[in-house]
């Protein structure tokens, strides 16, 4: 019998571990047979700890599991979900980016090759720097750190570059409130993102890479270390990859709380040991970044969905999604929700299907009142707009932004004059201090709410006016979209606003 | 992993820039190794990674004070960080935080007068469909409550 219990860092916390040491030792007892596999997550969080049990007929799901459940469990007598694959919110799901994660052992090389990893590999080690490039392009892929900058220009742009030395950084900075596909994946099948970064690597003339991993996920990268080692030791990593006579090697650097570090330039002087703040563009980073030199930044699904390209096509990929948003999307959804998760699927899925259908709305049981989309500088979207498709031009279209495609769920309790005042806050708190509208505007914008909270109507003109000056003056998006999620609160939720004016009257 | 607070000697310090001098932009990495072996930023390193790197002690200083990660003088045995980002707040997060703040009678960045435990605030540890979230030390907790809350503070001796 196996048993597949998660060790992504999600599951952990809700107590895995201990599921695990309880099913090990009451096998030991009984003198079971049991083999137990840890695996990343399948991302049906609110299930998690989802332990999945194989008899010899498919794998079998149970959860939440808890340690006082594992009699039962290996007695067979506990209530379980059937199989996993026919639990709705995974069945309805289209797995590219994330195929693996959950089902192998996200430390098993060999495990991670018959379930299609390092086929993607072996086509582009064929294929020339031009042809693997093209791949990308035609593949519609769009950059899923939240610019949705097409990655096969950019991949161009450092192609054609001439330097002695090009690098390919992974943006694995994954500040925004609300997501973790990034450090689901690299848990949970972490070689898929080292292939995708060897293929940027062969695609663009790189031979180094970098991933800058936030130091708020110690399990990823523990998992990126081990993965990257392993590789290395099998030869799909470092010198002549794959018998193939080509080179890269690659490192994972670890980030040091600074949420504007995410930003791409201020990642690459944090790279070069640098204070974190944000560099005017131009020059790209295509052309002068890490270190000088013509530097492609892609975010973690954006270098994880490259193998699955590789292996099944552009076309295959790029006959999902609607208008200019191609492929899958993943989305999780998180906050005040009954089933939270990743949820990948094509793009176009509207936000009342994401949130209602298959969150099945709160978790506390009260009305939805809102959802940020796109992390903490995403617009605040109330449920009247919920018939909006998830793409980047048709959020856009609404006043969103699609951003890591992170979906915050929050019910009638949120007071949204708050939310306002946090996002000021939170630019404040990590603003890299280069720009003023930024740096101080923020603070006169959390001193402004609280005018407007103490019931002073005035202040309300005053606000959306610092809203303005931050958008127009300010140099990157921190400071340029703390407005979306300020605005939005106050021109959706004016009541939040009103109220409190009146009560303190 | 509980912070050591032995008086770092100039040849421990010496030791650990080395094994990162060749590095390219070895500054994070000394850092994060420092603070990973003595608990926080020594001052004596700050001139020796200015005379290693040929920056000026200004400009080293600068980058320590710019990551929140990084600290100039020792935590508590123990680091408490409580997430207060959105995703969180939406489950009671910010409440949770405020409780208990408020119980160990500390403001964000202080540490409890036993030297125990530095509660710190975090945004988002990627735990966002299970929160309310906080890290202890490495290791990361979901779908908190008080109680649960009450068991980290005294298992940690607060
Ligand atoms: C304040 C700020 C924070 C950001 N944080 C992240 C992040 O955590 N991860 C990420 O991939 N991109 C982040 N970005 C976007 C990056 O600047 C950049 O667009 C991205 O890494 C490019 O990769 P992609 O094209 O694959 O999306 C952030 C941008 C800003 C302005
Ligand atoms: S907008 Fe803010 S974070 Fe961005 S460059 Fe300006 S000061 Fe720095
Ligand atoms: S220390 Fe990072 S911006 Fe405050
Ligand atoms: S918002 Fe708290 S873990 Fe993401």
């Amino acid at each position: 019998m196996k048993l597949y219990i998660p060790m992504d860092s999600a599951a952990k916390a809700l107590g895995a571990d201990d599921v695990a040491e309880a099913v090990r030792r009451e096998a030991e007892a009984r003198d079971l047979d049991v083999t137990i596999i840890r695996t990343g997550t399948r991302g049906m969080i609110w299930l998690e700890p989802l332990v999945e049990i194989d008899r010899g007929n498919g794998r079998e799901a149970f959860g939440p599991v808890t340690p006082k459940d594992v009699t039962a469990l290996l007695d067979g007598t506990l209530d379980g979900h059937g199989p996993v694959e026919n639990i709705p919110f995974f069945a309805r799901q289209t797995r590219l980016t994330f195929a693996r994660c959950g089902v192998i052992d996200p430390l098993d090389l060999a495990d991670y090759e018959k379930h299609g990893g390092l086929a993607g590999l072996r086509r582009a080690i064929d294929l020339s720097s031009a042809e693997i490039v093209a791949e990308v392009t035609d593949s519609g892929l769009r950059g899923r750190g939240g610019a949705g900058f097409p990655t096969g220009i950019k991949w161009k742009t450092v192609m054609e570059a001439e330097a002695p030395q090009k690098y390919i950084v992974c943006n694995a900075d994954e500040g925004d409130s609300g997501t973790f596909a990034d450090r689901m994946i690299m848990e949970g099948d972490p070689f898929t993102l080292i292939e995708g970064m060897v293929i940027a690597g062969l695609g663009v003339g790189a031979t180094k890479g970098y991933v800058y991993l936030r130091s708020e996920y110690p399990d990823a990268i523990a998992v990126m270390n081990e993965a990257i080692r392993i590789a290395r030791a099998k030869g799909a990593l470092g010198e002549d990859i794959l018998g193939s006579n080509r080179s890269f090697d690659m490192e994972v650097r670890v980030g040091a709380g600074a949420y504007v570090c995410g930003e791409e330039t201020s990642l690459l002087n944090s790279l070069e040991g640098k204070r974190g703040v944000v560099r005017a563009k131009p020059p790209l980073p295509a052309l002068e970044g890490f270190l000088g030199r013509p530097t492609v930044v892609n975010n973690v699904i954006s270098l994880a969905t490259i193998p699955v390209i590789f292996e099944r096509g552009a076309q295959l990929y790029a006959d999902f999604g609607m208008g200019r948003s191609r492929g899958t999307v993943t989305l999780q959804i998180a906050g005040n929700v009954a089933r939270g998760g990743l949820f990948e699927t094509a793009f176009g899925i509207t936000l009342g299907e994401v949130v209602n259908d298959l969150g099945g709305g709160t978790r506390s049981g009260q009305p939805v009142k809102a959802v940020q989309v796109g992390g903490p500088l995403g617009a605040y979207i109330p449920v009247a707009n919920f018939d909006a498709p998830l793409g980047y031009e048709e959020l856009d279209a609404k006043g969103g932004l699609l951003g890591h495609a992170g979906l915050t769920v929050f019910d009638d309790s949120v007071d949204m004059l708050k939310m306002a005042r946090f996002a000021m806050e939170f630019c404040a708190v990590e603003s890299c201090g280069k720009c003023t509208p930024c740096r101080i505007g923020s603070v006169r914008g959390v001193e402004t709410i609280d005018r407007i909270a103490r019931g002073d109507a005035d202040a309300i003109p005053l606000l959306t006016d610092l809203c303005e000056t931050m958008t127009d003056g300010s140099l990157c998006a921190l400071g340029g979209f703390t407005p979306f999620p300020v605005m939005s609160a106050l021109n959706h939720f004016p009541d939040d606003f009103a109220t409190q004016k009146e009560a303190a009257e | 992993m509980p912070q050591t607070t032995s008086i770092p000697t100039d040849a421990e310090i010496a030791a650990i820039l080395a094994e990162h001098k060749h590095r390219e932009g070895p500054l994070l990495p000394m850092l994060h190794a420092l603070q990973a072996e003595f608990g926080y930023i020594p001052t004596a390193a700050i001139a020796r990674i200015a005379h290693l790197l040929n920056m000026t002690k200004a400009e080293v200083h600068g980058v320590v004070s710019f990551y929140h990660d990084f600290r100039e003088r020792p935590a508590g045995h123990h680091v408490v960080k409580i997430c207060r980002a959105e995703a969180c707040q939406a489950v009671g997060g910010d409440a949770l935080a405020e409780e208990t703040l408020a119980k160990l009678g500390l403001d964000w960045h202080a540490t409890t007068p036993n030297g125990a435990l530095t509660v710190e605030p975090v945004y988002c540890l990627g735990m966002c469909a299970c929160g309310p979230a906080a890290m202890v030390d490495d290791k990361v907790v979901g779908r908190l409550d008080a109680a649960r809350m009450a068991r980290i503070l005294t298992e940690a001796g607060a």
